[in-house]
Parts: structure tokens; sequence; C-alpha cells
């Protein structure tokens, strides 16, 4: 089968059952809420609707393309599927495709589930839609560098967050776990970028009314825009300082009870500064809003590209 | 491809296919979360929760080592937790140079690597075992009993439903894009890496505009037939007394597990 896992699916086993449980009590919250916002917005009409969109999501994961060195880029879809569908209805959808990776495929486990919807799905979402909503009514080409960023940035938050779920459940050191996690994503992430922009200026090319005023897409409250904003926001603000200052983060997560003693830093690798890692924490953060801005300047430059040539 | 290409369903006749799906989801999370509270290095406990797990295997009819066979899928993720071999202080068990660092295993970091690993294989394992000896669709009831919101059952039931019909044109998409990339020998065939990112990007926006039109099509078939909001089954799903002791002497033997994990 042409079923490809994917590296963030966290497997039973890797977080502690406290973990687990605050993950998926939030993840039932914001479902809980969606449901009852999906609800109302929506009629019976939807349901079938939003089945077929989760099979889609599932579907276009298969769709791959080589990179190099045997390694190929494909779609997570939460960004794509809360812009085309709304924050609500996409959160629901990608819900279900996680639900079913974990289910039948044992991609991700089913304890931890909580955590991977809160990951893959619930936060891509939010951050993708809040993001590109703030663009919603420019032209074309800035709405596409932006739904670029913002697949980008989703992906990258959903990385954050499954290595902070990783550390507090003392499975991962954060000063390694953050590096790897975010280095790697950062890649993934640029694969979810080039094909999220380059579906919507299809969609923008063939269907314009499915993203225009009157769609779904645009109905989201302005609210989205604080939401996915701030926790973008934070994304760029905290990693930096979570991999330069891991110390006062393992402090605070034994006081809160998470970390056994044993965990707290005092490691052989805690004394090492990785190579890469000895930048102050002012210019990472500095480091990362320079990247941010140069990934978004070359997905605004290849939406331009793609828009000329349609 | 078949509309049941994606289930691990095992037809077999045996006593654990005979449950009520319930009974299975409910033994199953119960068995996982025993698991995660297994403390580090108990291993008669885990030894015992295998022993179940291939007691289990061998109820179903599946063969002993069932799950088993099929139980690397998690191994990868792994690598996550690589770092507590080193983090963790305790004796030096042993150690190797990279470049300019030199890790050393630590006994304590060894044992919770194990634990971490033992503990992710045992619940995949009972994962597997769920999926072989229910249908999926009767999975999905079980969850909607369980008070799993109707909503969202729904959804995962037509996304299982329709996920083989958009394989098939996934394939589809696929097998026109090999036909259309011929190249000369000793060259690539396609463009550039962005060129290719925007032909698989065009892909699934095609995919998109394909099954937002099937919806439709599909909603109003539905619609044609009488449906209302709710999915019927003929299947009644009735607990019967067998179920409820089964379950309880599922549970008690995990809940003996656990204790004597924690002796």
């Amino acid at each position: 089968m042409h079923y490809s896992p994917v590296p963030m699916h966290i497997p039973d086993g890797f977080l502690s059952l406290v973990v687990s449980v605050i993950c998926w009590i939030t993840s039932a919250s914001i479902i809980g809420l969606a449901i009852s916002k999906t609800n109302k917005a929506l009629g019976e009409r939807q349901i079938p609707l939003m089945g077929i969109m989760a099979a889609f999501i599932f579907a276009a994961q298969m769709i791959n393309f080589p990179v190099a060195g045997g390694t190929s880029g494909h779609l997570l879809g939460g960004a794509l599927a809360a812009i085309v569908l709304g924050p609500w209805a996409g959160m629901l959808v990608m819900t279900a495709v996680i639900a079913v990776q974990g289910l039948l495929f044992q991609d991700g486990g089913l304890l931890v589930m909580g955590a991977n919807i809160l990951n893959m799905g619930l936060l891509t979402a939010a951050v993708g839609y809040g993001l590109y909503r703030s663009a919603s009514i420019r032209s074309n080409k800035i709405k596409l560098g932006v739904a670029g960023i913002a697949a980008w940035l989703s992906v990258m938050t959903g990385a954050l967050l499954t290595s902070l779920e990783l550390w507090l459940s003392g499975t991962s050191q954060l000063q390694v776990v953050i590096p790897a996690m975010l280095g790697v994503h950062a890649l993934i992430g640029l694969g979810e970028a080039m094909i999220t922009v380059s579906a919507l200026a299809f969609i923008l090319r063939t269907r314009p009314d499915l993203l225009g005023e009157e769609s779904e897409s645009a109905k989201g409250g302005g609210g989205w825009i604080w939401v996915g904003g701030l926790i973008a926001l934070a994304v760029v603000l905290f990693s930096p300082l979570a991999s330069t200052d891991p110390d006062g983060l393992n402090r605070v997560a034994a006081d809160l009870g998470f970390l056994g003693n044993a965990q707290s830093g005092a490691g052989p690798l805690a004394g090492y500064t990785l190579p890469f890692l000895a930048f102050t924490s002012l210019g990472k953060i500095g480091a990362g809003i320079i990247g941010i801005i140069v990934v978004g300047a070359v997905i605004l430059l290849v939406g331009r590209g793609m828009k000329a040539k349609a | 491809m078949h509309f049941d290409a994606f289930d691990r369903y095992h037809e077999k006749e045996s006593f654990v296919h005979r449950l009520d799906p319930r009974v299975k989801v409910v033994v199953t999370i119960v068995f996982i979360i025993s698991n995660a509270l297994l403390p580090d290095g108990a291993w008669l406990a885990f030894v015992l929760a295998w022993l179940f797990l291939l007691m289990a295997n061998l109820l179903s009819r599946l063969g002993v080592a069932y799950t088993f066979k099929r139980s690397l899928v998690a191994l990868p993720f792994a690598l996550i937790a690589i770092t507590v071999l080193f983090s963790i202080p305790g004796k030096p068990v042993g150690s190797f140079s990279i470049a300019m660092w030199n890790f050393v295993i630590t006994d304590a970091g060894l044992l919770r690597f194990v634990s971490i690993l033992i503990r992710s294989w045992l619940s995949v394992q009972i994962a597997l075992l769920l999926v072989a000896v229910t249908r999926f669709p009767d999975l999905i009831h079980a969850f909607e009993h369980l008070r799993v919101p109707a909503i969202l059952t729904t959804i995962v039931a037509f996304l299982y439903r329709y996920l083989f019909v958009l394989t098939d044109e996934v394939f589809r998409l696929l097998r026109a894009r090999e036909s259309r990339s011929a190249g000369t020998a000793g060259k690539r065939p396609g463009g550039g890496v962005l060129w290719r990112a925007r032909v698989a990007g065009n892909m699934a926006g095609q995919l998109f505009l394909r099954s937002y039109e099937r919806s439709d099509r599909i909603y109003n078939a539905m619609l044609s037939r009488g449906y209302t909001g709710h999915l019927y089954t003929l299947n009644p799903h009735e607990m019967k007394s067998r179920d409820y002791y089964v379950t309880a002497f599922a549970i008690a033997i995990i809940f003996i597990v656990q204790m004597i994990g924690r002796l």
C-alpha cells in the first residue's frame, strides 16, 4: 500500500499517563467546541462532505514527490483542510483522519491519540487557518504566500508540541529532542508548504468560488487571526529559548511534578553545548524570525511564479 | 480496489471474534493504560502482560505469534527515546564516541529505554489484535455506544467507506503522472524539486475537486434513499451476560498484573 507513516505520530508507551490524559482532555474539549460550532453552522448536509474530505486528506497523504536521496515529500494536510473547509470542520476532519490512522494502521497509539490529535490536527488547523485568514481579503498572490507560511508554521507547531510532550514524559531530553524534531520538520514543513500552496493555487484557478467570500473558508471569525497569530508567535519565540535554556524549563517541569529527580537535567549530556546551539537566546529568536521571513519570501516568489504560469 | 481493502480484519470462527466489539475496545484501552502505569523495570509484570497477549492471540485462533510478527511498526520511533540512555545518572555500562562527543550509557538509562520500548511494543500488539478480530464498521459502532459523539463516528464511517474509492483515484493520478514522466538514459525525468512539488500539489488540488464534487453526488444519492443524518445498521450489538463476564475477567487479570508490577 502507498501508505507512508509520518514521523510525528507518537506510539503508545512513549508518553506518560499524566501527559496523555492532559492531552486527551485538551483535545476532547476543543473537539467538543468544534462539534457544537459545526452543528450550529452547518446542516446534516455537511456530514457526508466532512467524511469525504477526511478520506480526501487520508488519500492525499499518499501523493508524494521525490526530493533527494530516496526521501520524498508529502502532505500532512491540517492547514489545507482548515483553509478549504473552515477551521472547525477542518479540525473534525483531521481528528477523524488521525483516529483512523491510529486505530486501523497502528500509526500512532490509542492512549496517546489525544496528543496526536492535538499536535497534528487541532493545532495545525488553528495555526494554518488563523494565519491564512489574516490575508483572506488580499490578492491571491499574498493569500497563497501566507498560506505557505501558515502551512510551514503549522508543521513546526506540531513538532514543537510533540517534543514538549515527549520531554515532559521523561522520554527524551529537551536539548536534543527540540533541535532534532524542529530540524527534521523544517524540511517536512517545506514540502507541506509547497504542496498546500500549489493545491490552493489549483483550486483558485479551477473553482475560485470554493475559496471566495461566500465560502466556508471565509466564514471563520476574525478571532482566528488572533488565535493562529499568537500560537505562531509563541512557537517562534519559545523554540529558541527552549533549546538554549533547557535547565530553567527542566526546573519548572520538576517543580510541577512532571519529571523525577533523575530527569532534571544533570545528565552527562547536560554539560555539553551542541555547537549549533551556541547562540544567545536573543540571537536565536532573531534567527528564527529571519528564517521565517526568508521562508515566506521564497514561498511568495514560488506562488508568484505559479500564478504567472496559470 | 475492494471496499474492505484497508480493513485488517481476519475472518475466523473464534470466541474472541464473537465477543461484542465494546468488550474488545474496553479491554484494549484498559490494557494500554495498565502498560503506561507499570513502573520501569517491572519485568515480571511485562512478561505476564505478554502472556495475556499470547492467550488472547490463541483464543482468537490467529496463531500464537500473530501480533508478534506484525509488532515492529512502532520501532523507528524508538530513536526519539534514545537520549534517555545517556541522560539519566547511574552506573556506566558502556560507552562509545562519535567525533568529539563521548556517550556513556548508564544502567538507569538502559532500564528506562528498554521499559519504554516494551510498553510501546505490548500496546501496539493489543491494538493490532483489536483490528484483527473486529470488523472496522463494528469498531466504529462500538465507539458510538461508548459515547463518542455521533458526528465524529459518522465522519469516520464515511472516511472508511470512501477511502478505497479515493485511493483508486490517487492510484489513477499517480499512474497518469508516471506514464507522462518518461526520461532519456542517464537523465532523471521531470524538473527540479520545486517543479515536482508543484505537480504533486496540483494533483492534491485535483483530488480535492474530484472528492468535493463526488461528495455532492453522494449526498444527493443518500437523500434520495431517505438519509436524515443518521446511519442505521442491522447489527443489533447487544451485550450478553458472557460479554460482561469476559470484560470483568480480563480487567481482573490486568489488575493483578498491575499489582504484581508494583510490588
